[in-house]
């Protein structure tokens, strides 16, 4: 039919960069209209995710050569399967942030708010888009700064100060990611990824750029032992932003990690060095990000460390998976995109705690349960993600993993997965224990809005409803034009 | 002091080994790559200008500039949403600063529009027009000139945005136009060009200059100059 | 050895020394410069190797990357610096809690 060929004729990728832009335009020009400007917005860029989806679904990969010179002179964006997956959830935590936001911020803080998060969904969507390893630079610093603007909202001083680590840390990672582009420009003569994927060849050059480009990339996620961040700035920025940080901004680095690994650097390595170390410092992290967890009496910075552990599950990519399509790439897949809706579930849940009692510290949660009923089981929900029990997303990628993990029989990281599980399950249930009993003082209540709670749930519903959308979430996936050797499995 | 020590120790074999690796990396890179540069001199032609840097920039990376622009305004919304007050000054102006910025800042608004000009075929363009136009802004502020109050609000900002606003404004133009984001068809294209680069000449050096101030001076209720 | 070359180990040098500024010193001060030393020790590597070989014109394409870089590092910096401020209006001191120097 004509309108459905129009439908799939739009440029949608486009719009998901370009309308968040025009929207945080139109925020700085209207302070008194930030709200509904935002959620206008949000609802664009989600309606923009679906048709691009369709469009993927319909005609495969997606690709436009920005300016109609293609590459290598001109940029080009790219969409496929991962990309499609990484954009849904950015737009779907997006827009639940959103909403939770039109009622968690008071006015002043509002019109600084939504302009600079506007810029930070631009920044997501045009990097999930990207295929020019420059523009990704770009993107990265944009993501980056306003990350930091936003972790330094509320002014406080733990605000500042973790906003100030994590803007050096991010520049410092971001410098070292530029130096390695430098090299490859110099080597190769491109900065475009299929370009560069045809001509690159093993030289010092190239060892340099990856070393240089993958520890910058790993400062950015955050992983051990280049976390140290994190905690203060996920710990003390108003709850909204910490939901973002952890959900998306953490995982956008992860992303060009993987892409720059399996596109670039892979084919051309001989031994498993890497590789090795990579899954090593993910076990790290998962231990150590848990046991942190486990003695935090913060709320918040219980669910940061979390992160911390989360994050290293991601890097167990590196060890299993032999390539783009294999059972354990799945699984790193399904948990990029659990985490995200747990782990923002989480922080919203925090962040409606915090307002209503006014602290965060779990030994002094009283009586959550009924009093905030909604809450608690949205932290509960996201908890059952985050500890990998079925059903849920989470149980799903840590099960992908597992079974990768015993495929190539490396017992030792089905230990660290199972410990890591029962790690999560106790700092869950901490704090979930503290929600049924009394506090020792207790507190003067304040009210919390429904939309600051129904977020927090939705997005914790959604985490669970990930463990029963499994094969149309493969299917996705599959769009990819590295052929699928192993195949998926299950 | 020991510990730091300690670091310093540590650190400066490995940062010298850094060094020396990254040394002989550049050392052993091969010859010079034809390939972009061969296809930037040969669609020169189709871009609109003469000056291939100015034609990279605006045309062949234009989508680069266009994230570049935003990240600048999105600077200037992160240093407003710190909510600084402005130091109290402690002295007037000195006569050799009042009277300097009065004869620079014709000097170097013509020096502005000179460089945005000269860029299509020679060094010069957009940012560095900009920064000029900038320059002359912070010797005016250092000078203790301040935008009169009824422009602040809106006004200032639209100017603000107007440069990353154009690029947007161009792009859903050209995506109509021509299927293609920033797509200039040659014929245009130089028009396109000076069109940008004029706007965002005047963002720019808004933008530089206001955030050397760091002060959002349209908050209701803040102290007035 | 080229100009090119010397440019661009200068400019190496110019990155590392800013990693070693960016690392021991704890006045924030100190590490925001530190950091614009190693932008602009990365940029020089960046716009010099654009002409390295003789007789061969220069590469536009470094340099309009470059242009991109200044102005991101310009941005970087001056919301550095304002953090900084702010840092320093609400602790009293330009460092972080744990670097507090003797």
């Amino acid at each position: 039919m004509v309108t459905q060929t129009a439908y799939l004729d739009i440029p949608w990728g486009i719009i998901l960069i370009l309308l968040p832009l025009v929207g945080a335009m139109f925020c700085f020009l209207f302070p008194r209209k930030v709200k509904v400007l935002g959620l206008i917005t949000n609802i664009g860029i989600t309606m923009s995710v679906f048709g691009l989806g369709w469009q993927l679904l319909e005609q495969g990969i997606y690709r436009h050569s920005v300016g109609g010179w293609g590459a290598p002179l001109g940029i080009e964006l790219y969409a496929d399967g991962l990309s499609m997956l990484m954009l849904t959830t950015t737009a779907l935590v997006g827009f639940a942030i959103s909403i939770y936001s039109t009622s968690y911020f008071n006015q002043t803080l509002a019109v600084r708010f939504w302009p600079i998060w506007l810029c930070l969904l631009a920044a997501l969507n045009a990097l999930f888009l990207s295929a020019d390893i420059f523009n990704l630079y770009v993107t990265l610093e944009l993501l980056g700064l306003s990350a930091v603007a936003l972790t330094a909202l509320t002014g406080s001083k733990e605000a500042l100060t973790g906003a100030m680590r994590y803007l050096l840390a991010t520049l410092l990672a971001s410098l070292a990611y530029l130096f390695g582009v430098v090299l490859l420009y110099h080597s190769f003569g491109s900065v475009d990824l299929t370009v560069l994927a045809e001509t690159i060849k093993a030289s010092p050059a190239v060892w340099a750029a990856m070393g240089l480009m993958g520890t910058g990339l790993l400062l950015k996620t955050a992983l051990f032992p280049l976390h140290f961040w994190l905690p203060p700035a996920h710990g003390s920025a108003p709850a909204p932003v910490s939901a973002l940080l952890s959900a998306l901004v953490v995982k956008a680095s992860f992303y060009i990690l993987i892409r720059l690994w399996f596109t670039l650097f892979e084919p051309l390595m001989d031994g498993d060095g890497v590789e090795t170390l990579l899954g090593l410092l993910g076990s790290a992290a998962i231990l150590w990000g848990s046991v942190q967890a486990l003695r935090q009496s913060r709320l918040k910075l219980l669910i940061a460390y979390s992160t911390v552990a989360q994050i290293g599950y991601l890097f167990l990519i590196f060890p299993l998976a032999t390539s783009v399509g294999s059972v354990a790439w799945n699984g790193v897949a399904y948990l990029i995109i659990s985490h995200a809706l747990a782990k923002s579930a989480m922080f919203l849940s925090a962040g409606n705690l915090l307002h209503y009692g006014g602290h965060d510290r779990i030994a002094d949660l009283d009586r959550v349960v009924q009093r905030l009923p909604l809450t608690a089981a949205a932290f509960g929900l996201a908890g059952v993600s985050i500890m990998g029990l079925p059903p849920s997303g989470g149980f799903i990628g840590k099960w992908l993993l597992l079974e990768a993990a015993l495929a190539n029989s490396r017992w030792d990281l089905v230990a660290v997965i199972i410990l890591g599980g029962l790690l999560a399950a106790a700092y869950v249930f901490k704090v979930i224990g503290h929600t049924f009993t009394q506090a020792p003082v207790t507190h003067e209540a304040k009210s919390v809005s429904a939309s600051m709670e129904w977020a927090a749930l939705l997005l914790a519903v959604g985490a669970i409803l990930l463990g029963f959308l499994y094969v149309p979430i493969l299917s996705i996936l599959e769009i990819s034009e590295i052929a699928i050797t192993s195949g998926g499995g299950l | 002091m020991n510990r730091k020590k300690f670091i310093v120790i540590l650190l400066t074999p490995l940062l010298l080994t850094l060094a020396a690796g990254l040394g002989y990396t550049v050392l052993s890179l091969p010859e010079q790559p034809q390939y972009v540069q061969n296809m930037v001199t040969d669609k020169m032609s189709e871009s609109g200008v003469n000056n291939p840097v100015t034609a990279v920039l605006l045309n062949f990376r234009g989508y680069d500039t266009l994230l570049e622009m935003v990240v600048l305004l999105l600077a200037l919304l992160a240093v407003w949403s710190l909510d600084m007050s402005e130091p109290k000054r402690k002295t007037a102006p000195t006569p050799l600063l009042d009277t300097l910025t009065r004869l620079l800042t014709p000097v170097l608004i013509l020096v502005t529009a000179y460089l945005l000009w000269v860029g299509a075929d020679a060094p010069g363009g957009a940012f560095q027009a900009g920064s000029v136009l900038a320059a002359c802004g912070v010797l005016l502020l250092l000078a203790g000139w301040r935008i009169p109050n009824k422009l602040t609000a809106l006004p200032l900002r639209i100017i603000l945005i107007a440069g990353p606003s154009m690029f947007i404004i161009i792009s859903i133009i050209t995506l109509f136009l021509e299927g293609q984001l920033l797509t200039f068809p040659p014929a245009q294209a130089g028009l396109y060009i000076i069109i940008l680069e004029t706007v965002a000449t005047l963002s720019i050096g808004a933008t530089l200059a206001a955030l050397f101030l760091g002060v959002n001076h349209n908050d209701k209720g803040k102290e007035n100059k | 050895m080229t100009a090119a070359i010397f440019y661009a180990l200068v400019g190496i040098a110019l990155f590392c020394t800013g990693l070693f500024g960016l690392i021991i010193n704890s006045h924030l001060l100190r590490k925001i410069l530190a950091i614009n030393i190693m932008g602009s020790g990365v940029f020089l590597v960046l716009v010099a190797l654009a002409k390295r070989t003789e007789n061969m014109p220069a590469d536009p394409v470094p340099h309009a990357m470059v242009i991109t870089g200044i102005v991101v590092a310009i941005s970087a910096t001056a919301l550095a610096l304002t953090l900084m401020l702010k840092v320093v209006k609400e602790t009293g001191h330009a460092t972080f809690p744990d670097d507090e120097e003797k």
